[in-house]
C-alpha cells in the first residue's frame, strides 16, 4: 500500500494506491486534513487512467507531418528532437525554440522545465497553462500583499468561519470533498450559474448573486459600496495595517446599490442582505472571501479580484485568525507550478527574471553567469499565438498540457500550432496536441513516479511511486536530462532524480518569497505540514500576513479599480453570452477522465446548460443538438434546459475536444496585467444543429 | 488649429456627476493627456459628488465625504471648484470666469445641470429667489446640510414634490425620525414614471412607515414655524419644507451666446449644440431621445462626448437612453420603465398589459407587451423580477410565453416531449450513486455508513449526503425481514 495524493485537483486528496483482488491498481481514500477521508468520483478512479488501452509506451516520430506516427527508440527520438532544436538554434537564435508547461506538474518538474529552457535552450519563450487558471489572483494578490499564497491560511480555518463568500467558485462541482469545509458557514455564492454551489448556499440558508457575465467587479464594487454606507468597514484595521483605502472607496462610492443592480441583475435588495451577513460576519472576525476562475477569468480579472480583495480589506479580514482572502487554486500543482519558474517573467522561488538580486542567486545554484540567463517572454497565449507563422518560435516542446483543447480560441491555437516547424509533446496518451505533432515522447503518470506538490493552501505534499511506469515509459525528468545532454549540457546538471532535483530546488529557493529550502524528503515522509515559507530547520508557515504583510512597509495596499464591460457583450448577431467551466465528472482538456468509462459514461459529450425560455426562443428543447457560434467558431452541443440559468447566459463545460470544444467559442481578449485570457465571456448565438452527415 | 502641445483644449463648464464624468472617461481615454487637455470648472467649492446620493445623505446612509467621486489622476485633466463660468464667447471661443480670468477652448462641454424649480407658492421663495425661511430644495451639498440642521428627530417635515427624489428624501428623514408628509400637485404621486394603481400602493407603503401622502393637493401658503397650508384649508406641520417639485435646466450661459436652447440646450446625436464647438451633456441638455433628470443618460453621454473628442471614436454617437427608473428607499423596491400609462383594455393592435395587484401584500407589477416585447413596466415588490425585466427591455428579446412565471421567479412548466431523457436523481452527487444502488448494497449486507461507502463510495465526496444515507439506512434496518 502506497500514500500519496490525487492526480487531480489543488485540493490533492490523500488516497492509498495498492493492487486490487484483480492486481489492477486501486484507489482508497484516506484521512487528510483538506479532503477529511473523502475523495470525488474522478479520485476514486484515477487508478483507472494509469491501465487506459492507448496508453502509449514507445516514443512517436513522423518526419512528415502528412504522414503516419512511426514508433520509435527513445535515441532515436531524442537524438532526432536535440538535432532539430540545434539546428533552428543555429539558424534563428535560441528564441525559435519555445517550451509550454502545465500547472499539473510537479514543483521539481516545474523547476527543471524552467531550468532547461533557460539553460539548455537559452530561451526566453517558456510559460504555462496555468497561465489560464491563477494568473489575476496570483497578480491581484501580488500587488495587494506583496505575496501571493493561493490560501494564506489552512482550508481548515474556512470551516470555522461564520461567513464565507465564494466569488466565481463552484466546489461542490470541481473540488467536492472541499464542500466539508463550508458545510458550517452561511454561504454566500457569486456566479452567473445556478450552480450546484449555489444550490447548497440556497439549501443551507446563505446567499445567491447571479450577475451577468462579465459584471462581477462592478459586483464587488457594489458590495464595497454597501460596507461604507452601512458601517461595516473597519477603519482602524485600514489605519493600521493597509493603505489606500480613500482612493479605493471613490470608485465603489459610484456603484450604489441600485446602479449596480442595473449593470449587474442582482437585485439592490439581495446585494445589500449579502452586505449585511459579510458585514456582520466580519465584525465577528469569522468571515472568508474566496475567488475561484469565475471571477479571475476575464480581460479584467485581475482587477476583479482586487476589488474582492479591496472589498476584504476594508472588511479586516485579511492577516488575523479566523478570517481571511484566499483564491481556490485550480491544477494540482496549480501554486507551486506558478513559483518555480515555468513562468515567462520568473525564476525559482516566486523571484523575478528582471530582478538582478534574484538572476544572481539562482545564477549561482546553477552554476552559470548571471548575464547568460535570458530575460521574460511572452505569456502563454501570446507564446501559442506568435508560434511559427505568427513571427515567434518555430520549435515547441509541450509537457502537461493540451492547449488546443484548453486555450482560448482554440481554431486559432490550433493553426499556430500546426504552423510550427517542430511539434514535440510529453504525454502518456496521444492527446489532441500531441496528434498535430512531430514527436510524441511516452511519460509516466503520478503514481508511477515521486515528487512534490504544493496544494491550495501552500502546504507542500509528497506524491510517491506506487507502480512502475510500464516497460518503455520514461518520467519528464528523465525526458529532460536526456535532451539536456543531447544539447550539450555537463550530465550532472538535470537529474532525474525528484530527491536530488527537490535539494536544489531549495537551494535555489532560499531567502526567496516561496522558499523551499526546509522541505525535505524526511519531513514530508513525517507527515509534517510544510506551508511555504519553510526555511531551513524553521518552522513552516500555516498563516501569512499575521503579523506584517510582505510589501516593504508590512502594509496591504487597496489598489483603486473601476469596472469596465468584458471585451465582447452581446449584440444583434451575437445575442447571448457563453460562459465556460468544469463539471464533476472531468478534469481540465479531459484528456485523462475522458478515458475513463465510468466518467466518460456519465458525462460523455458537451451539453450547453440555456434557461427554457432562451431555448424555446432558439426553437430547442432538451436534448435537441445545437450550435453555438461566436465570432471564432461554433461549439456543437446538446441542449440541457435549466430554469436557474439567466435568460441572457449559456454555459458550457470545456473538458471536450474538436467539434464539441467550448474553446472554440472563447475570446483570446487578454487583461493587461495578468494576460489572463476572457474565457468566460463570449457573444454566441445558439441555433438547431442540422443534422449529423451520415458514415 | 490653436492648441497647446498638439493636444486640443477642452473646458467642461460644470463639475457634477456628468461633467466629473466626462474628465474621467477622457482621463481612462487618454491617461497622459497627448491627445486633450481638460479644465473642469465648478461653481460649488466641493469636490465632485455623487448627487443621486444626497437623499442617502438625508437618511444618513452617508457623509458628505463618503459620496465623493473620484478625481481623475491624469496630467490632462485640471479641475476648479469654486469658479463659475461668466459667460461664453463662442467667437473668440473663450470663457469667461468670476475670478475675473478667461479660458480658451477648442472644445467646450457644458455639463451645467439643472436647479430646483420653487413652485409660485407664498412664502416658498423670496422676492429674490432665495428661499424662504425654514424651506430648501435637496440639488446640492449645501441644501443637504441646510436640511439636515432644520429637522431634529421627531420634528414635522413637509416635502413639496412627490416624485422620485421627494420621495427618496420622505424616506430618508422618516429613518432620520422626522415626522414627514408628502404633497403632490399631480393625480398620484411618481406620476411620470407609474400609473394610478401603482401610485396607490405606494401610498399605503409609505403611510404604513408614517409617511403622509397628499396627493393631487395644491400648496396655498408656507408659513415658517407653523407648516404648509393646502388648497383645502388644511395646515400640515412643519419645522422644515423640502420643496422637490422639479428642476429647470441651467441654459442661461448658452441662451446668453446665442446657442438654441428649448428648456433645455438642444443637441443632436453627436451631442454638439447649434454651435458645433460647444457641446452639452446631462440636466441642461435637450437631446431627441429624451431622458433628462436620471444620471445614466448623462453618463452614456458623457462616454460617448469623450471617445468623439478624444479621437478613440470620433464617429461615436448618442442615440437616447432607455432609462429606468430606480426609487433609492430602503425597504420599497420600485423599479419603472418606458410606457407605462397604457390602458388596461386592450385595442386591436395596441399592447397588451398584464397587471397583478396586491394591495395587502403592498405589491404591484403591470407589463406592457406589444408585438412580445416589453414596452413598460412597473414593478413594486417583485426585486428578482425587476432585474429581469429590465434586462428583457434593454434587450428588446420577446417575452417568454408563461409571463406570470416570469414575474413570480418560479420555473415554467417542463417541455412537453422533450428529446432528452429524465436524469435519475442521486443520493450521492459527488459519486453519482442513487438509491437503487445503495439499497442492492444495503441488501448485499451493507449495513453501516462505513460499510456502504466501500461499497458504492456514496457520502466521500462532498460529505453533503450523509443525513440521508443515514436516514436510508435506518429505514432499511427497521424493514421486517423478507419472509
Amino acid at each position: 500500500m502506497t500514500a500519496t495524493h490525487c492526480p487531480y485537483c489543488a485540493l490533492q486528496c490523500a488516497m492509498h494506491l495498492e493492487a486490487g483482488p484483480d492486481g489492477r491498481p486501486a484507489v482508497r481514500p484516506a484521512p487528510f486534513p483538506t479532503n477529511r477521508g473523502g475523495l470525488c468520483r474522478k479520485g476514486w478512479t484515477s487508478a483507472e487512467v494509469l491501465g487506459v488501452p492507448d496508453r502509449l509506451t514507445r516514443p512517436l516520430l513522423r518526419k512528415d507531418r502528412a504522414g503516419e506516427f512511426a514508433e520509435a527508440d527513445w535515441d532515436t527520438a531524442l537524438d532526432h528532437v536535440a538535432e532539430r532544436l540545434l539546428a533552428l538554434r543555429a539558424a534563428r537564435g535560441p528564441d525559435s525554440v519555445a517550451v509550454f508547461g502545465g500547472g499539473g506538474l510537479t514543483n521539481e518538474k516545474s523547476y527543471t522545465l524552467g531550468k532547461f529552457a533557460r539553460l539548455a535552450l537559452g530561451t526566453s519563450q517558456i510559460d504555462y497553462n496555468g497561465r489560464f487558471c491563477m494568473s489575476s489572483a496570483a497578480a491581484a494578490g501580488n500587488r495587494a500583499f506583496g505575496l501571493d499564497r493561493g490560501m494564506p491560511f489552512p482550508l481548515t480555518d474556512v470551516g470555522a468561519a461564520g461567513v464565507v463568500l465564494l466569488a466565481g467558485a463552484n466546489p461542490a462541482e470541481t473540488m467536492p470533498p472541499m464542500m466539508g469545509h463550508l458545510s458550517a458557514p452561511r454561504l454566500i455564492v457569486v456566479d452567473p450559474r445556478l450552480s450546484a454551489t449555489a444550490r447548497a448556499a440556497l439549501d443551507g440558508g446563505g446567499l445567491h448573486l447571479a450577475p451577468r457575465p462579465g459584471t462581477d467587479l462592478a459586483l464587488a464594487l457594489g458590495l464595497l459600496h454597501l460596507a461604507g454606507s452601512r458601517g461595516w468597514v473597519d477603519h482602524g484595521y485600514l489605519e493600521a495595517r493597509t493603505t489606500g483605502f480613500d482612493a479605493a472607496w471613490a470608485h465603489a462610492a459610484a456603484w450604489w446599490p441600485e446602479r449596480t443592480e442595473q449593470v449587474t441583475g442582482v437585485p439592490a435588495a439581495r446585494l445589500r442582505e449579502a452586505a449585511d451577513v459579510l458585514g456582520a460576519a466580519a465584525r465577528a472576525r469569522s468571515a472568508y472571501i474566496l475567488t475561484g476562475r469565475g471571477s479571475e477569468q476575464h480581460a479584467k480579472g485581475t482587477d476583479t479580484v482586487t476589488a474582492w480583495i479591496n472589498l476584504a480589506l476594508a472588511l479586516g479580514l485579511p492577516g488575523r485568525e479566523g478570517s481571511g482572502y484566499g483564491c481556490i487554486t485550480g491544477q494540482g500543482n496549480g501554486q507551486g507550478g506558478r513559483e518555480h519558474g515555468q513562468k515567462a517573467d520568473q525564476l525559482p522561488g516566486y523571484r523575478r527574471i528582471d530582478d538582478p538580486a534574484a538572476r544572481a542567486d539562482v545564477a549561482a545554484v546553477w552554476g552559470v553567469d548571471p548575464g547568460s540567463l535570458p530575460g521574460p517572454g511572452r505569456s502563454a497565449f501570446e507564446l501559442l499565438d506568435s508560434l511559427g507563422e505568427g513571427g515567434g518560435a518555430r520549435a515547441l516542446l509541450l509537457f502537461g498540457s493540451n492547449p488546443v483543447v484548453s486555450a482560448p480560441d482554440a481554431s486559432r491555437v490550433r493553426s499556430r500550432l500546426e504552423s510550427l516547424d517542430l511539434l514535440v509533446t510529453a504525454d502518456f496518451v496521444l492527446s489532441e496536441t500531441a496528434a498535430l505533432g512531430d514527436v510524441v515522447l511516452p511519460v509516466a503518470q503520478w503514481a508511477e513516479e515521486s515528487g512534490t506538490m504544493t496544494n491550495l493552501e501552500g502546504r507542500v505534499l509528497r506524491r510517491t511511486r506506487a507502480f512502475d511506469p510500464p516497460e518503455g515509459v520514461r518520467t519528464d525528468l528523465e525526458v529532460l536530462a536526456g535532451l539536456a545532454v543531447r544539447l550539450g549540457q555537463p550530465a550532472d546538471r538535470f537529474p532525474a532524480d525528484p530527491d536530488t532535483v527537490l535539494a536544489e530546488l531549495g537551494r535555489a529557493t532560499a531567502g526567496a518569497p516561496a522558499d523551499y529550502s526546509g522541505v525535505t524528503p524526511g519531513r514530508l515522509a513525517a507527515g509534517e505540514a510544510l506551508y511555504w515559507p519553510v526555511r531551513a530547520g524553521d518552522a513552516p508557515t500555516p498563516r501569512l500576513f499575521l503579523d506584517s504583510f510582505a510589501h516593504p512597509d508590512g502594509r496591504a495596499r487597496l489598489v483603486p479599480v473601476a469596472h469596465r464591460p468584458p471585451a465582447e457583450t452581446a449584440d444583434a448577431a451575437y445575442p447571448l453570452i457563453a460562459t465556460t467551466g468544469r463539471i464533476m465528472g472531468h478534469y481540465q482538456s479531459g484528456a485523462q477522465t475522458r478515458r475513463v468509462p465510468e466518467l466518460a459514461g456519465a458525462e460523455p459529450g458537451v451539453f450547453v446548460e440555456v434557461h427554457p425560455d432562451t431555448a424555446a426562443r432558439c426553437g430547442l428543447g432538451e436534448g435537441d443538438a445545437a450550435l453555438v457560434t461566436s465570432r471564432r467558431g461554433t461549439t456543437r452541443a446538446r441542449v440541457r434546459l435549466e430554469p436557474g440559468a439567466r435568460r441572457d447566459t449559456v454555459f458550457l463545460p470545456f473538458h471536450y475536444a474538436g467539434e464539441q470544444a467550448a474553446n472554440n467559442l472563447t475570446n483570446a481578449a487578454l487583461d493587461p496585467v495578468s494576460r489572463m485570457p476572457e474565457f468566460k465571456v463570449s457573444g454566441v448565438r445558439l441555433e438547431p444543429a442540422p443534422p449529423e452527415a451520415g458514415p | 488649429m490653436n492648441t497647446v502641445h498638439g493636444a486640443r483644449r477642452i473646458v467642461v463648464v460644470g463639475n457634477g456627476m456628468v461633467g466629473a464624468r466626462f474628465a474621467e472617461e477622457a482621463a481612462r481615454l487618454d491617461p497622459a493627456g497627448e491627445r486633450v487637455r481638460v479644465s473642469v470648472v465648478g461653481a460649488e467649492h466641493h469636490p465632485a459628488y455623487n448627487r443621486v446620493l444626497l437623499s442617502g445623505l438625508v437618511a444618513g446612509d452617508y457623509t458628505a465625504e463618503q459620496i465623493r467621486l473620484p478625481v481623475p489622476d491624469s496630467p490632462g485633466v485640471v479641475v476648479r471648484t469654486g469658479v463659475a463660468a461668466l459667460a461664453l464667447d463662442t467667437a473668440a471661443r473663450t470663457v469667461a470666469l468670476d475670478d475675473g480670468t478667461r479660458l480658451d477652448y477648442d472644445e467646450l462641454v457644458l455639463a451645467t445641470g439643472a436647479r430646483a424649480a420653487f413652485p409660485p407658492v407664498t412664502g416658498v421663495s423670496a422676492a429674490d429667489g432665495a428661499p424662504g425661511e425654514g424651506v430648501c430644495a435637496l440639488r446640492d451639498l449645501d441644501d443637504c446640510r441646510r436640511l439636515l440642521a432644520l429637522v431634529r428627530p421627531g420634528a414635522p417635515v413637509v416635502v413639496l414634490g412627490g416624485g422620485v427624489l421627494g420621495l427618496e428624501a420622505a424616506r430618508g428623514l422618516q429613518s432620520r425620525g422626522a415626522r414627514v408628509s408628502v404633497v403632490e400637485s399631480s393625480p398620484w404621486i411618481m406620476r411620470r414614471q407609474i400609473d394610478r394603481a401603482a401610485a396607490d400602493i405606494l401610498r399605503r407603503r409609505y403611510d404604513a412607515l408614517g409617511v403622509r401622502v397628499h396627493s393631487w393637493r395644491v400648496a396655498s401658503r408656507w408659513i415658517p414655524g407653523t407648516g404648509l397650508e393646502l388648497d383645502d384649508g388644511r395646515v400640515l406641520a412643519g419645522d422644515a419644507l423640502v420643496v422637490t417639485a422639479g428642476v429647470r435646466g441651467n441654459v442661461e450661459l448658452a441662451r446668453d451666446a446665442g446657442i438654441e436652447v428649448e428648456h433645455g440646450i438642444l443637441v443632436d446625436d453627436t451631442l454638439a449644440t447649434s454651435d458645433a464647438r460647444v457641446h452639452a451633456l446631462g440636466d441642461c441638455a435637450q437631446h431627441p431621445g429624451g431622458g433628462a433628470g436620471l444620471v445614466q443618460p448623462g453618463w452614456e453621454q458623457a462616454a460617448v462626448l469623450a471617445r468623439r473628442l478624444t479621437g478613440a471614436e470620433p464617429q461615436a454617437r448618442y442615440t437616447g437612453s432607455r432609462p429606468v427608473t430606480r426609487l433609492k428607499a430602503e425597504g420599497i423596491e420600485l423599479t419603472a420603465f418606458g410606457e407605462v400609462h397604457t390602458d388596461d383594455a386592450p385595442e386591436d393592435g395596441g399592447p397588451e398589459t398584464l397587471t397583478v395587484s396586491d394591495p395587502h401584500g403592498g405589491r404591484y407589477a403591470k407589463l406592457v407587451v406589444r408585438a412580445d416585447r416589453l414596452v413598460g413596466s412597473v414593478l413594486l415588490g417583485f426585486p428578482e423580477a425587476a432585474a429581469v425585466l429590465s434586462q428583457l427591455h434593454d434587450s428588446g428579446d420577446p417575452l417568454p410565453a408563461d409571463r406570470l412565471a416570469l414575474l413570480q421567479g418560479t420555473a415554467p412548466a417542463p417541455p412537453a416531449g422533450g428529446a432528452g431523457e429524465q436524469r435519475a436523481p442521486l443520493v450521492c452527487r459527488c459519486n453519482a450513486v442513487g438509491r437503487d444502488e445503495l439499497e442492492q448494497a444495503w441488501l448485499d449486507g451493507a449495513r453501516s455508513r462505513e460499510s456502504i461507502a466501500a461499497a458504492t463510495r456514496a457520502t466521500t465526496g462532498c460529505g453533503g449526503c450523509v443525513r440521508d444515507v443515514d436516514a436510508l439506512l435506518s429505514g432499511w434496518d427497521t424493514r421486517s425481514p423478507v419472509g
